[in-house]
């Protein structure tokens, strides 16, 4: 969509004036500063899908929308997990942070900061797989996705 | 180099550019600037209102009566919220406005500010797009944008919302002549093979329906949906939006269809096998309950601009994105060059079957009454003016009523409120169809709940000399109200009745006008022709109705199109 400011909030407006949920919502500009890039994750029937994205199409600053899963495609999120790390614990999570091909990017004497990527699902997973009571704090960037291969999306 | 002009030079000058002639309007705070402009020049005419929202109700009308753009001006805060419902009216009936909106000046936005709201974002949802113009260099370009997005694809009202210093700050103008936005391109010519495919369905049709909306007025295509209609032999009904669209005292006219639409509008909608929806959004006052409606089988051909409208409510099977008059065009050549004709002996049936249905005679009433029933003055009117007036309206049962017996012949006749249903626009909107069309018969049929929703434009009336007709069907009833009420509520008339009413004829005298008070059935048309013949006079005939009249039919919410209550 173009990189204008009120861009997002007329997104924002459309789903909650037509009830469409969002589970989450990615938006920065891309190498052509004058436009942003959004990921935007949304569940509802096929109907629903198609109405959202005609509604989104109509909208008159976005210049394209894509559903992803219509073709192949790659979707990342970002996490960063503060956890307590306290004594046996520092290990056991240093080895998880590992098996998840995760960073521990901030330590100090009682915790740790990890940064974690992937498909919503393996967050998810990486959070289930710590003590609950160790996890201190979390913050998502909420999924982006691209297709895969040489297919490129162009305005 | 060139001149450098002001903000607020530019405006009007993009005005100009635009070739407006009238724009409707109310001065503040945030507007001086602009108003001082439209003093200094003569091109653009203002129409001093006395509340925001009849502005845009006027520039609305205005549009409706004259495919042009309707333009209006308001002043920042509290003239742009009055102005939110006109918005709306428009933005749900898709009529081309631009509206120019004051607001305070940049380096206060965001402080609450005096007369400060955030009116990009209250209008957001009731508006094609709308703008802030956060500096002078942008103006000229905005405007015309403004005036391409509301009157291209599917029109809508369009926003620009203009700080006072920026309305101060100098630039030098240049209008550009055309505009193009990688986001915004507006399909209008339909796909090719959709087309054909509608074409092969459309000739092995045995009972075939063409319903058509306000999509055929917006896109001036009266005509050829009506040759097409005829060298189909098809019938066709209208929504209220599209009323005028196909001549209604054509015979192959079954009227209006949905929740007041006539018998055999509803039966044959329902049991049709082929339906080809011509710029109508299938909406919920239409189709009645969408699972009865999908009860029976039928092959559903949609014709519409905005692709959001196909397949919202409704599931189609032909899907043609694209303008109706291009389409249309489109259509009427591929089957001038077909050999194949429609099944005639099939088309003979169903005509056979809908003339059954007609012999219902679903809108009849008692015309033998001793009190004024509103039907027969709606009857008379359409004699009277020769069904040749333009009619605006109120909502409610007199709606509804004018809908029914008024039988719009031509396109843009026939101006309301439909998907906001708003209470208060018909006098408004009837200022704005006078203006547009200076010589034109104009009346406005209305009821007293409604008519003092805008009352106050009485006075605009007396000052632009604006000779309106108001018919106010006056059965000091909220009477749509109270007709659900009676049917759905066990006639609990819960704050339905109009009391505490005005004298109508001494309140249109005391703003300068003639009023005229019809109690007897007989003095009906005496007085409707006497209004007409007072012909630079706004004359107010306030009719004394039955209180207890209800319209029929009537497709009860939930209720499938052929379950209608019927007199
Ligand atoms: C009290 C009350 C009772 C009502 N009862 C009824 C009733 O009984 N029957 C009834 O029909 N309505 C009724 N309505 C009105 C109803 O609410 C809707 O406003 C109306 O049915 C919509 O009409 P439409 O489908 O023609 O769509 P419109 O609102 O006129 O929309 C036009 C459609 O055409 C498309 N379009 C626009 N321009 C073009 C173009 N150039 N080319 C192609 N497509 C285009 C648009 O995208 C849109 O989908 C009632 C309203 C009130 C207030
Ligand atoms: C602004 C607004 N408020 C409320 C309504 C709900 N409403 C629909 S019809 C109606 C009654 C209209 O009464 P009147 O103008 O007397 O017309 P009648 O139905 O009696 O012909 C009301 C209150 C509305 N449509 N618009
Ligand atoms: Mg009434």
């Amino acid at each position: 969509m173009e990189n204008e400011s009120g861009a997002l909030s007329r997104v924002a407006g459309l789903f909650s004036a037509r009830g469409y949920n969002i589970e989450s919502l990615t938006v920065a500009p891309t190498e052509d500063p004058t436009l942003s890039r959004m990921t935007l994750v949304t569940i509802g029937s096929d109907e629903v899908v198609e109405q959202v994205t005609k509604q989104l199409n109509k909208l008159i600053e976005v210049v394209k929308v894509i559903d992803l899963n219509e073709g192949n495609h790659i979707e990342r999120e970002l996490m960063l997990v503060k956890v307590r790390a306290i004594g046996a614990e520092r290990d056991e999570i240093m080895r998880l942070t590992e098996i998840f091909r995760g960073s521990i990017i901030d330590v100090t004497t009682k915790s740790y900061t990890i940064e974690l990527t992937g498909t919503s699902c393996k967050l998810d997973a990486f959070l289930k797989a710590i003590e609950p009571s160790a996890v201190l704090e979390t913050v998502r960037t909420g999924a982006c996705g691209i297709g895969r291969g040489e297919w490129v999306l162009r305005v | 180099m060139n001149v450098e002009l002001t903000g607020a030079e530019i405006a009007i000058r993009c005005l100009q550019e635009e070739g407006v002639q009238c724009i409707f309007g109310y001065p503040g705070g945030a507007v001086l600037f602009i108003y001082d402009e439209l003093f200094k020049q003569d091109k653009v005419r203002h129409i001093l209102v006395r509340h925001e929202q009849a502005a845009i109700h006027a520039a609305d009308g205005y549009a409706r009566s004259s495919k042009n753009v309707g333009v209006a001006l308001v002043t920042s805060g509290p003239g742009v919220t009055n102005a939110v419902t006109g918005i709306a009216t428009a933005y749900m009936d898709s009529i081309p406005l631009v509206i120019i909106s004051g607001q305070v000046p940049t380096a206060a936005i965001g402080l609450d500010a005096f007369q400060e709201v955030d009116t990009v974002g209250i209008t957001r949802p009731c508006v094609k797009h709308n703008f802030l113009v956060k500096d002078v260099s942008e103006l000229a370009m905005t405007m015309k944008k403004a005036f391409y997005i509301a009157s291209t694809g599917r029109p809508g009202p369009v926003l620009v919302d203009i700080p006072k210093d920026v309305s101060q700050q100098l630039t030098q103008f240049v209008y550009p002549d055309k505009v193009t936005m990688r986001s915004y391109n507006p399909v209008t010519k339909g796909h090719s093979r959709q087309i054909k495919k509608a074409l092969e369905l459309i000739l092995s049709a045995k009972r075939p329906m063409i319903y058509a909306g306000g999509g055929v007025i917006l896109s001036n295509a009266a005509e050829q949906l009506t040759e097409l209609t005829r060298a189909l032999n098809f019938p066709c009904t209208n929504t209220l939006m599209g009323l005028g669209g196909f001549p209604a005292t054509d015979k192959q006219s079954l009227g209006m269809l949905g929740m007041h639409g006539t018998y055999e509008a509803n039966m044959a909608m329902q049991y049709c096998d082929v339906l080809i929806a011509v710029g109508a959004r299938f909406d919920d006052r239409v189709i009645g309950n969408p699972k009865h409606f999908f009860n029976e089988n039928r092959k559903i051909i949609h014709i519409d601009i905005d692709p959001s409208s196909i397949s919202k409510r409704v599931r189609v099977d032909v899907p043609i994105v694209g303008d109706v008059l291009d389409v249309l065009k489109e259509l009427l050549k591929l089957l001038k060059a077909e050999k194949k004709k429609p099944d005639s002996a099939a088309l003979k049936e169903w005509w056979k079957q809908i003339d059954q249905w007609r012999e219902r005679d679903c809108l009849k009433f008692d015309r033998t009454s001793k009190i004024i029933k509103p039907q027969k003055v709606i009857e008379t009117l359409y004699e009277i003016t020769k069904g040749d007036a333009f009619i605006t309206s109120d909502v409610g049962q007199h709606q509804m009523w004018a809908a029914q017996f008024y039988k719009f012949d031509k396109p843009r006749r026939w101006i309301n409120s439909g998907g906001l249903g708003t209470m208060g626009f018909g006098m408004p909107a009837a200022m704005g169809v006078q203006l547009a069309n200076p010589k034109a018969k104009v009346a406005c049929i209305t009821g007293e709940a409604s008519i003092q929703m805008c009352i106050q434009e009485l006075s605009t009336c007396k000052q632009y000399h604006l000779p309106l007709k108001i018919v106010n069907l006056n059965n000091r009833y909220m009477g749509m109200v109270r007709q659900w009420q009676e049917f759905f509520h066990g006639n609990r008339y819960a704050e339905s009745y109009m009391n505490a009413l005005p004298d109508f004829v001494k309140l249109a005298e005391s703003y300068g006008h003639v009023g005229m008070k019809i109690e007897k059935p007989e003095d009906v048309e005496g007085a409707l022709k006497e209004a007409f013949k007072l012909k630079d006079q706004l004359v107010f005939l306030d009719f004394i109705t039955d209180q207890t009249e209800n319209v029929f039919p009537m497709v009860p919410g939930g209720k499938g199109l052929s379950e209608m209550i019927l007199v």
